[in-house]
């Protein structure tokens, strides 16, 4: 990046350039420098390690599998590739059952962490002075605690012996007939118990974006529209809702990605018979041992990601260009 | 509109609950007698004093914050790096990638890149030589890749909401650049990067994912080990470590909140302060 020409456009004091300096090394150690080393540095490493792995991954997806040490090998004739993992991913069912048990899990938390997260976070934005503070340390303090230990909470807590399983069983069976009684509600590795964890360990990640969003909004137009006799279910509707939008979008993105392509929930908690996609490859990868086929469905991951993955990147694009 | 404020009110108080009643009920029975994990069986603290004793979990604790200290330290400097080049050259070449390659890591899926890393530390082994086996030096890279977008975020965002004219000021006395850089731009971020930098190693800390992808034999972390326990199951050993990794992390955040909340309470009296002398 040494040798750009200076830029004389932009507003930022850094991008002025004297006049008529001196040239050479000495210029350039005087005024370009650093800004190079600041930007190529940490470009180079994203560089290395963020995209030279997915160039790799993408190789790995058109190559063969061998029973060797690695477990791979390409084609040695024309045109060294093969496309018969992305065939297999398409034949056979195993996969795409796990695209559709990952995407509808994930819809389903999102929605619920959404449900859930918009009323907390409009009623922490409404909260006063310190309360508000409080309240919003509660949600971060889950989230800087580990995220293994709290599914392991959950496993304590769905067990069939333990005192939430039991409580909810004997809750349950007041409303069973004495003939039909159940002995424990079966929580565990089941997709229902996938997605309660989910939304327990994202929820913060739905609230902290609304809550950005929601704190921002000018209260006064709630209280014109109220002036104008609206109801308050109308102003929610008509006011605060729209301009909330980009909170309720940022906050489903953050939700919804991760949890698609989750491992360590579905490994721990979920049904072993009908697994997400993370749990698929990871099986594909360390059990099978086959390098191509975990490859191509990552790379199949990715590519169901990617219109999310943008949307998400431009959004944080736009909210940097707006705090300017 | 006291109706709509009894809703919230109620959603609030069963969404903190649910937040904290698995987190309590496993600290209450990190203090269980028994060793059937959801029996209660009489208050007892053994399990912590076993927990002590475990050459294997200190073993693992002591490689975890190693790595953590490391990377976190070198997320610091990268992420810092690529804030400012995001927050302050508003043009170069690549910047699209470039914005696009720090923002990224934080929400792709773990799996994608803790595979796509994995694949990466073989093809060096195999045609560089280095790293020479997967372990110590590999999860510290791969740590400090995720970590740094979480610290460049941060760094962004102080940058922009700051104010740049004191910048403008130095450069105007006849400060270069770096000096500027040194005498006023680093020390007013400097609260952003040390919470980067606690951002950074606790996300170091707990990683599952990616450390399980780029590790190798004999460099089990502390989330490895756990990882591995509790796939067999509730055992009260892990109750205990758990309660006491809440607690460390508990206080850390506390004290770091309240740290932090003072020094920004103090600057803003010294702008004040500064403001008012001026008049």
């Amino acid at each position: 990046m040494a040798g750009v020409a200076p830029q004389r456009s932009g507003p930022a004091p850094q991008e002025l350039e004297l006049p008529g300096g001196k040239s050479g090394f000495r210029n350039w150690l005087d005024r370009q420098a650093w800004r190079d080393i600041i930007i190529a540095v940490p470009y180079i490493w994203l560089i290395l390690f963020f995209v030279a792995p997915f160039i790799i991954i993408i190789a790995m997806s058109l190559a063969k599998s061998v029973i060797a040490q690695p477990p791979f090998k390409f084609d040695e004739t024309w045109p060294y590739v093969t496309f018969e993992n992305f065939e297999r991913l398409f034949s056979d069912y195993v996969y795409l059952r796990g695209y559709l048990t990952s995407l509808r899990n994930a819809l389903i938390a999102t929605a619920l962490c959404l449900l859930l997260g918009y009323p907390m976070a409009l009623g922490i934005a409404r909260a006063k002075g310190v309360w508000r503070n409080i309240l919003l340390l509660l949600v971060i303090l889950p989230f800087w605690t580990s995220f293994l230990l709290r599914v392991y909470a959950w496993i304590g807590m769905m067990g069939s012996n333990s005192w939430f399983n039991r409580g909810l069983t004997s809750l349950i069976n007041v409303f069973l007939p004495a003939a039909s009684e159940i002995n424990s509600v079966p929580m565990m590795n089941s997709n229902f118990a996938v997605i309660l964890v989910v939304v327990y360990s994202y929820l913060p990640f739905m609230i902290l974006p609304l809550f950005a969003n929601l704190e921002k909004l000018d209260y006064t137009l709630n209280e014109a529209a109220m002036d104008l006799g609206s109801r308050p279910m109308q102003v929610f509707r008509d006011v605060t809702l729209p301009l909330s939008i980009p909170g309720i979008v940022a906050g489903c993105l953050l939700v919804f990605i991760p949890a698609t392509g989750e491992l360590v929930i579905p490994s721990l908690v979920g049904n072993a018979g009908d697994p997400m996609i993370g749990r698929v490859i990871n099986d594909e990868f360390s059990l099978n041992r086959h390098w191509p086929m975990a490859s191509t469905i990552a790379v199949a991951l990715l590519m169901l990601l990617v219109v999310p993955i943008m949307l998400y990147n431009r959004m944080q694009e736009k909210a940097s260009e707006g705090v300017k | 509109m006291r109706q709509r404020s009894t809703f919230l009110f109620s959603v609030l108080c069963f969404g903190f609950a649910f937040f904290y009643i698995p987190i309590i009920s496993m600290i209450i029975y990190s203090f269980n007698k028994s060793r059937l994990a959801t029996v209660w069986g009489g208050f007892s603290v053994d399990w912590y004093f076993k927990l002590f004793q475990n050459a294997q979990i200190i073993k693992a604790a002591t490689l975890s914050l190693e790595i953590a200290v490391i990377s976190a330290t070198f997320a610091t400097i990268l992420g810092t790096m690529a804030g400012m080049a995001l927050a302050r050259f508003s043009r170069f070449r690549g910047r699209t990638l470039f914005s696009g390659l720090v923002s990224a890591p934080l929400i792709m899926p773990e799996v994608i890149t803790g595979v796509s890393l994995l694949l990466l530390f073989v093809f060096m082994e195999r045609y560089f030589g280095w790293p020479a086996k997967r372990g110590f030096t590999t999860v510290t890279i791969a740590h400090t890749t995720f970590a740094l977008s979480y610290v460049a975020v941060i760094i962004q965002s102080r940058l922009l909401s700051m104010d740049q004219s004191l910048e403008e000021a130095a450069m105007d006395l006849g400060s270069k650049p770096w000096q500027v850089l040194f005498d006023v731009t680093l020390p007013i971020i400097a609260p952003a990067m040390i919470s980067g930098w606690l951002l950074a190693f606790t996300i170091s800390l707990d990683d599952v994912v990616i450390t399980n992808f780029t590790t190798g034999p004999g460099a089990t972390t502390l989330p490895i080990l756990i990882w591995g326990k509790v796939k067999l199951g509730v055992t009260p050993d892990i109750n205990a470590l758990a309660t006491l990794i809440v607690l460390v992390v508990s206080i850390g955040v506390g004290l770091a909140g309240y740290l932090m909340y003072r020094a920004e309470k103090k600057r803003d009296r010294d702008i004040q302060m500064a403001l008012a002398a001026n008049k």
